[in-house]
């Protein structure tokens, strides 16, 4: 009993230092900052070009919202593995005998951290120049969505970005493995946040089935993970 | 031997191989000339027997590649051979679920009036295709072959969950956001007995082609990979040479 | 037949892509084949 909890604390905070590692390059780099949400709301102001009008504006914003996250998101994964994989900061860590359950779970939480700012700048970008409606139950409803999305993308991000990691064509290759997978997550968000908004007249009170699917999906990525991250980037 | 013209087969592949090719002649007579017309469908239930047996095949398809990688991951003997086994299923399930979409949405628009439906089942046999078109660009990916068996072989699982998972949520979103089911409109089939037996013998048919596919692409890709760590053998051999010459 | 163009172009692009992608891995293997020796042949 007592072994599984020291070692149960030990992965906690292994994992927390993962984290703080990965959030203090990303603070340090400034590349979220700099580029990665400018880009997403560039997207966002584009959107607003092709589609041209106010009312279909309003009624799509949510799903414009979780497509910015998606592409953005692909930009980010990539980020958090090309700063492992430049000097072999990867296979430091594993001959170091990091726990590669930690390892991603602290990767994971990282991701999820950053994709969560990152959607924060979304609906607020939405909010302003799309003209939503959003009252304090709907705020509510979007930001828990936001918050068990963004974990989800997260683990389901550093999964496939760790498999595709050190190979020739990643770049190529992550968006083919990740967006089929991240379509749930997509249904999902979208759908919540919808409620949230009441795009489409839509109620608040739809959202929160759909944050518990959010939730599903978030558990079983994280679980999923935790055990296939290992074999996968097992040189 | 003939065995030269193809290297890859053996007398019990070329027995296969012709009584294949016997059954898909008789397939096609069957299926468009000596079968019954539907009542409600007309001849288009003609496409049924190529389609229907398409997906089947992909089906048991993907299913045998996440079989032979679970057995890869959890065996004792890590033979290379599950390994290759699940890439040419997995290729092999790829060109039939194409198959399947482009008959399916030739039939969907002589039946519905459109090649294609957001319907739910559309819809996650769209992604299968995908999710499988990246395993193979996986596979591709270059490394050690152990590196590859191990990769492809955890992504074929985590691609066993993630299919529930988006059939699952898009049945969901389509219960709730599909005005008119178009796909549901009077399309029923009614099957009689040789109707039947033609849809069997197009089973049937489409299960032995992918069997031989399979013996013979299997043992493809093992010369492929048999040929390539021969290279690699001569390259370090002729390296070797070159410092002893130094 | 109604519709034959429909019907027979499906029974054409079933059994043409099937026929291609056989043709194409045989031919595939019989040029790999060549460098290869008779023990990595075990089927044989």
């Amino acid at each position: 009993m007592s072994a599984t909890s020291t070692s149960m604390k030990r992965l906690v905070s292994v994992a927390r230092i993962v984290m703080l590692k990965d959030l203090r390059a990303e603070i340090n780099s400034r590349v979220l900052v700099n580029q990665v949400a400018p880009f997403s709301v560039v997207i966002m102001i584009l959107f607003a070009f092709a589609l041209d009008n106010d009312g279909i504006l309003q009624r799509v914003a949510p799903g414009l919202v979780w497509l910015a996250t998606m592409f953005s998101m692909l930009v980010v994964v990539q980020r958090s593995f090309a700063v492992e994989t430049a000097d072999g900061a990867l296979d430091s860590l594993r001959v170091a005998g990091v726990d590669t359950r930690a390892l991603f779970l602290g990767k994971s939480l990282a991701l999820g951290v950053q994709l969560c700012a990152l959607d924060i700048i979304l609906v607020a970008t939405a909010f302003f120049l799309y003209n939503v409606q959003l009252e304090p139950s709907g705020l509510l409803v979007v930001f828990v969505t936001v918050v068990l999305a963004c974990f989800g993308l997260g683990f389901i991000g550093t999964l496939y970005g760790g498999l595709a990691a050190g190979a020739r064509g990643r770049e190529t290759l992550l968006p083919l493995l990740l967006l089929p997978v991240v379509a749930p997550v997509l249904i999902g968000a979208t759908r919540a946040t919808e409620a949230g908004f009441m795009s489409g007249g839509a109620e608040v009170s739809e959202g929160w089935p759909w944050s518990g699917l959010l939730l599903v999906f978030a558990v079983i990525f994280g679980v999923v993970g935790s055990v296939a991250f290992g074999p996968l980037i097992d040189e | 031997m003939s065995a030269t013209s193809t290297p890859t087969g053996t007398r019990a592949t070329r027995a296969l191989g012709f009584a294949t090719l016997a059954l898909t002649v008789w397939l096609i007579a069957f299926g468009l000339f000596v079968s019954a017309e539907d009542v409600v469908q007309g001849s288009t239930v003609r496409i049924m027997y190529v389609h229907v047996p398409s997906i089947w095949v992909a089906y048991v398809a993907f299913v045998l590649t996440a079989v032979v990688s679970a057995v890869y991951l959890s065996g004792k003997n890590r033979s290379l051979a599950w390994d290759r086994v699940a890439g040419a299923s997995a290729e092999i399930g790829v060109l039939f679920v194409a198959i399947s979409l482009i008959t399916g949405s030739l039939w969907g628009r002589l039946t519905w009036g459109t090649y294609w439906v957001w319907d739910a089942r559309l819809t996650s046999t769209a992604f299968l295709f995908i999710t499988y078109i990246g395993y193979l660009a996986v596979r591709g990916l270059g490394g050690t072959f152990r590196q590859r068996a191990r990769r492809s072989a955890v992504l074929a699982l985590l691609a066993v969950l993630e299919i529930p998972l988006v059939h699952f949520s898009v049945v969901i979103w389509r219960s709730l956001h599909q005005e008119s089911t178009v796909a549901n409109s009077g399309t029923d089939v009614e099957l009689d007995g040789l109707m039947l037996f033609t849809l069997f013998l197009g089973i049937v048919t489409f299960t032995m082609l992918f069997v031989w596919m399979v013996l013979h692409r299997q043992r493809g890709l093992a010369l492929q990979d048999a040929v390539d760590a021969h290279g690699l053998d001569v390259a370090i051999e002729q390296r070797r040479q070159e410092a002893e010459v130094r | 037949m109604e519709h034959a163009s429909f019907i027979i172009g499906s029974y054409v692009v079933t059994f043409g892509s099937i026929a291609l992608y056989v043709v194409w891995f045989l031919r595939r293997s019989r040029s790999t084949a060549r460098f290869a020796d008779e023990k990595d042949k075990p089927w044989t």
